[in-house]
């Protein structure tokens, strides 16, 4: 029951809004302790906890070039270019990218969006660059709330997408751990397809919700006074 | 064979420039600091290619690893102050590029999908180029590559360090939170090996009653969530609630179909992802990279989807799945 505690650590550290990386360390640690690990495995175990996770900071590839083109101005073109079609509104813009984003992860395509890739160079501006057409200025409080819900769409577009298609980390999680400890041979394709109703209703549901969007700020917008930072100033 | 390795070389050698320039800027508030850490960070990424052969020990790693939560843990990194073009000279340079910009943004995705369909069918010698998963890994490094090759050609850019030192400044702007999700990782085997697995469960048995199958279904998908919360990611809760619940209750017990019965269960799990800051790569990195001004802004978004999905997701495990 002792380590436990470990567990404790972090919901504290986190309550206690300490740095998260230090609370996850020390919280391995003690952990570990408790658990009757020794140091050198301890040490062993950060090591090739780093080494077998370095796939997920692949993204950091992406970032030189996306930051070249956001020197010349890709953020300014993308908002230029959305302020030319007036039927797209933040909303929509949002909902078409997490239902791309959705179906290109549903076959495997993962990485060709996400936050450095896309969301930050192409969508947010460009949710911006609308909402910016509709509105004029837009308040500090907006900014922040396009910013969530552009970073949402993606996320719960990558999530309930890539779990559909048959090759992807948790299919192949489930396969792995539930194969090898209960002796049972399930089919990944299987366990993708009970992921399609899920996968389906996320669509619907944020997709509503980000539809939604639009009437929000009509609301926050229309009758709130006009906030003073413009989008591109906080941006940039 | 072609495995992911070189992409970790190439991103490592980007980690380490970025601390070269970090260290050789007087200027920089936290000089130091932030060139231990990205410069640590870039070695280890090398390092790590012969941890996984099993050629160098593993605690060296360790200590890297160890290194690096204490410059970031004690406040030693930082945000410096950046230095790139102003709001207006963007403008100026955006009308001047015009859509010529998006060229080499949409060079990712193309070069990714291409390398990630064709890459798997090219053969030499009878056996394949690229080894098994590794396509769409290996298509975003070839992508990236292509993509700024085509910047550079089209901006022409003042130098050649110019893709680097904005990279950079991307980099500096995501922080620590850029090592956390390995950090929980880690954190995730180091609770199994300890046992925290086992003693959730016989908790969760305990308070379990008999004989209730929607009470057996809530326990497994809220704790998948709740546990998902804790540990930022589905992947490590996965195997103590199913231990726990899934497979000797819902299985076992109900007769469930196990291939309804985790699958779902994950998915119940990935509605504690979204909103939860352990979560980084999800929620806090987009939070750096928009500069957002409270970091949970994104899970705030988030989180009347998840609690939606989390209902969805046990409705549907007790109508479909027994």
């Amino acid at each position: 029951m002792f380590v436990l505690i470990g567990v404790a650590l972090v919901v504290i550290g986190f309550a206690l809004r300490l740095n998260a990386l230090l609370v996850v360390t020390v919280s391995g640690i003690v952990t570990a302790v408790i658990g009757g690990i020794g140091p050198l495995e301890i040490l062993n175990a950060f090591g090739t906890g780093f080494a077998n996770s370095r796939s997920v900071t692949t993204f950091a590839v992406v970032l030189p070039v996306i930051g070249l083109i956001e020197r010349y101005g890709l953020q300014a073109q993308a908002a230029r270019l959305i302020g030319k079609l007036d039927k797209l509104t933040a909303g929509r813009i949002l909902a078409l990218y997490q239902a791309i984003r959705q179906a290109t992860a549903a076959v495997g395509l993962t990485t060709i969006g996400g936050y450095a890739q896309a969301v930050r160079p192409l969508i947010y501006p460009m949710v911006v660059g609308a909402a910016e057409r509709k509105y004029g200025t837009l308040s500090e409080k907006a900014i922040e709330m396009l910013k969530g819900f552009s970073a949402s769409a993606d996320t719960v577009g990558v999530f309930f997408g890539e779990d559909i298609f048959v090759a992807v980390g948790s299919i192949l999680l489930i396969t792995g751990f539930v194969d090898t400890t209960y002796h049972l041979t399930l089919e990944p394709l299987e366990l993708a397809l009970w992921a399609l109703p899920t996968g389906i209703a996320a669509l619907l549901v944020h997709g509503t919700r980000l539809l939604l969007l639009d009437r929000k700020l009509d609301r926050m917008l229309r009758s709130a006074p006009l906030g003073t930072a413009s989008a591109s100033e906080a941006a940039a | 064979m072609i495995t992911a390795e070189w992409l970790y070389w190439l991103i490592g050698a980007f980690f380490v420039a970025v601390s070269v320039l970090i260290l050789g800027d007087r200027t920089h508030a936290r000089r130091l600091g932030n060139g231990a850490f990205w410069g640590v960070l870039g070695l280890s990424f090398f390092y790590g290619t012969f941890v996984v052969s099993g050629q160098a020990p593993a605690w060296i790693l360790g200590i890297a690893v160890l290194l690096m939560v204490v410059l970031a843990g004690f406040g030693f990194t930082g945000k410096a102050v950046e230095r790139t073009t102003s709001a207006e000279e963007r403008e100026v340079s955006a009308a001047r590029f015009g859509n010529r910009l998006f060229i080499p943004a949409l060079v990712i995705p193309a070069v990714t999908v291409l390398v990630a369909l064709v890459g798997p069918m090219v053969k030499i010698g009878g056996s394949p180029l690229l080894a098994d998963g590794t396509a769409t890994l290996t298509g975003l490094g070839v992508s990236a590559i292509v993509a700024t090759a085509v910047g550079v050609l089209i901006l022409k850019p003042p130098s050649l360090a110019t893709p680097v030192r904005e990279g950079g400044r991307l980099l500096e702007a995501i922080g620590w939170a850029a090592l956390l999700p390995q950090m929980l990782s880690t954190l995730g085997s180091l609770f199994t090996e300890a046992g925290v697995g086992t003693a959730v469960g016989d908790i969760t048995k305990k308070m379990l009653p008999d004989g209730s199958l929607i009470a057996a279904v809530l326990v497994y998908c809220v704790g998948m969530a709740v546990f998902t919360v804790i540990m930022g990611n589905a992947f490590a809760a996965f195997p103590i609630m199913t231990a726990a619940v899934g497979w000797p209750v819902l299985v076992h017990v109900f007769h469930g179909n196990p291939a309804a019965v985790f699958s779902i269960g994950m998915l119940a799990g990935f509605c504690g992802t979204l909103t939860t800051p352990m979560a980084a790569n999800f929620n806090l990195v987009p939070a750096a990279l928009l500069e957002m001004r409270n970091r949970y802004s994104a899970i705030k978004a988030q989180l009347p989807t998840a609690a939606i999905m989390l209902v969805v997701n046990i409705g549907l495990m007790y109508f479909v799945a027994f």
